[in-house]
């Protein structure tokens, strides 16, 4: 376990932030200039902090006060970095080796074969750096930061610098590497979707500050509705849990307690939780139970909240039995509609909307 | 062939000192760095006679240096090996150029990522930083030993001209020139002085085209 509690002053901004993580990813969640990378400099011991310390599994690896500093090289942090940093003048291979090759020996529990089974770079091993793709590059680079058998996996938006195929391809990967290898990892980036599809806490930092520390749907929830967001970025997470078999049209139903999700292609093992991020833009409301029409996700719940912006209102829809889910309307919608605290709404999504990247499963402990 | 074994030897020598050099150069932040950089290069702005007359006043037989040096048996004045220390000298700056160049060009990323996984700064040394430089070492490496051989003032007025103990090729060339007749053996030195001057220029091209496209420049 990682404990943090550190305080630094660069120019006119000042970083004070404190922490722990738990098992699986924690996810340092803010915007870009929040503190989070300088955040994880300071824990992979490339920036002394001012005040304050740091410890990895009960050993003090900064104590400020009683003038403890141990080297980046003798942490045993694994850091990837956002572009994978390999050495150009070494194969894949012996990339992926050089780490494993300073760990002690009595620690090289991480085995060579399963890494590269894990990751799929089985292909690669005898290339130069210099002829892979930049998905290609920074699965290496996470292997090789896994083969240093670290106590800790520091992932510095690893995903921030390819392109949405690739970021697809490569999060099922990190998914596999947090179930599949006992290594907590900290996970630091300013996508949402990144987050909350991995982490099983998200610690979110706003200009130099903790301001959120638990479950990933609450962070989110509250984050997304902090007044002054873009409507566009508005939306909502959803915990549902996988229901039985397709539906024969390659669907998959989620269960709400408030209804039935639909997404397209596979979501994991039925009985298993699911979350789903359901953009307020993409939210339509009715007031009785629609039918005949195409939209196929409906849950119903409550008007909790109504905030005017302009012509446009988000609405918090409190869902029956759990969780809420924000909708933009318009104005004249909301007349139109009658709609006040408390009214009885159905909230109506398309399927289509869902794209793979808004669906994520729950770490294996949360299962 | 006296000048090829006196540039060799003075290259070779030199060689450690200016790698470390031109990395403390690159790399670490020490006080007096500014001086150190200057000094380095003055061989490269002042005269070589000057640097040779200073050489002579520090290791010469009354120099400061020489007779505790010749104490313990070394002595450079008027023998090869001053000129090889001539040499040395006024080929560093060149040296240490090419190499500091080609440190500073490494991603300091790589380092990081080296230390974080576990080499410590000597290790990274020898591992990512020397291999990446490589190229760029043995370009100022080409580059002194070429200046050795044409090294003149300095060595001249360091160790004189003697015939088969310090005379190197340009020295040659000049007591040619000075001679009745001599141009003929002159001019045979002159090609062969062009000739390796040429050689050594290619091998560096060759050398560095060659890195190019190992490390390609996608990264």
């Amino acid at each position: 376990m990682i404990e943090v509690d550190v305080r630094l002053k660069a120019g006119t901004f000042s970083l004070d932030v404190a922490f722990a993580n738990s098992a699986g990813v924690t996810a340092l969640f803010g915007q870009s200039g929040s503190g989070k990378s300088l955040t994880l400099s300071i824990i992979a011991g490339l920036i002394k902090p001012d005040e304050g310390w740091v410890r990895l599994d009960g050993e003090t690896l900064v104590d400020v006060d009683r003038r403890v500093f141990v080297p980046v090289s003798r942490r045993r942090i694994g850091l990837v970095f956002q572009d994978s940093n390999l050495f150009p003048h070494l194969s894949v291979k012996q990339n992926l080796l050089y780490g494993r090759w300073f760990a002690p020996r009595g620690e090289r529990r991480i085995d060579f074969d399963a890494v590269v089974e894990t990751l799929g770079i089985g292909k690669l091993i005898s290339r130069p750096p210099t002829r892979l793709s930049g998905g290609e590059r920074q699965r290496v680079a996470i292997g090789r930061a896994l083969l240093s058998c670290p106590k800790l996996l520091l992932l510095d938006e690893p995903l921030a610098a390819l392109d949405m195929q690739r970021k697809l391809e490569i999060l099922p990967l990190i998914e596999r590497v947090r179930d599949e290898f006992d290594v907590p990892i900290v996970y630091v980036s300013h996508a949402v979707e990144e987050a909350l599809r991995l982490a099983s806490r998200v610690v979110i930092i706003e200009a130099g500050r903790v301001k959120f520390i638990g479950d990933p749907a609450d962070a989110f929830n509250r984050f997304a509705y902090a007044p002054g967001a873009n409507r566009f970025e508005r939306s909502s997470v959803l915990t549902s849990t996988v229901g039985d078999a397709a539906d024969g049209h390659g669907l998959t139903a989620l269960k709400h307690p408030a209804g039935t999700i639909w997404i397209a292609g596979a979501a994991g093992r039925p009985g298993s939780a699911a979350r789903v991020i359901v953009k307020a833009t993409d939210v339509v409301l009715s007031l009785l139970p629609p039918h005949e029409i195409s939209a196929r996700s409906v849950l119903s719940g409550r008007v909790a909240d109504i905030q005017f912006e302009g012509p446009i209102a988000t609405i918090v829809i409190e869902l029956n039995g759990d969780g809420q889910l924000l909708a933009t309307v318009t104005g004249g919608a909301l007349e139109a509609l009658a709609l006040k605290l408390g009214s009885k709404v159905y909230a109506l999504f398309k399927t289509a909307a869902l794209d793979e990247q808004s669906v994520g499963m729950a770490s294996a402990q949360g299962e | 062939m006296l000048s090829l074994r006196i540039a060799t030897v003075a290259t070779l020598f030199s060689l450690p000192f200016g790698v470390v050099t031109a990395y403390a150069l690159a790399r670490c932040q020490f006080p007096g760095k500014t001086l150190v950089n200057g000094f380095v290069h003055l061989p490269l702005v002042l005269p070589p006679v000057v640097t040779g007359f200073v050489l002579l006043m520090l290791l010469g037989r009354k120099g400061v240096f020489g007779p505790s040096l010749a104490d313990i048996g070394v002595v450079f004045s008027f023998r090869w090996t001053g000129a090889a220390v001539a040499c040395a000298v006024m080929g560093f700056p060149l040296m240490v150029r090419a190499m500091r160049l080609s440190f500073e060009a490494i991603d300091r990323r790589l380092e990081l990522a080296s230390g974080t996984l576990g080499a410590n700064r000597i290790w990274t040394f020898f591992l990512i930083n020397l291999p990446l430089a490589a190229p760029g070492i043995i370009v100022g490496s080409i580059l002194a030993f070429a200046k050795a051989l044409g090294e003149f003032g300095a060595t001249i007025t360091f160790v004189s001209n003697i015939p088969g103990e310090t005379q190197t090729i340009s020295a040659a060339i000049y007591s040619y020139t000075q001679v009745p007749g001599g141009d003929a053996s002159a001019l045979r030195l002159t090609i062969v002085a062009v000739i390796i001057a040429l050689l050594a220029l290619v091998a560096s091209e060759i050398i560095q085209w060659r890195a190019e496209k190992r490390l390609g420049n996608t990264e």
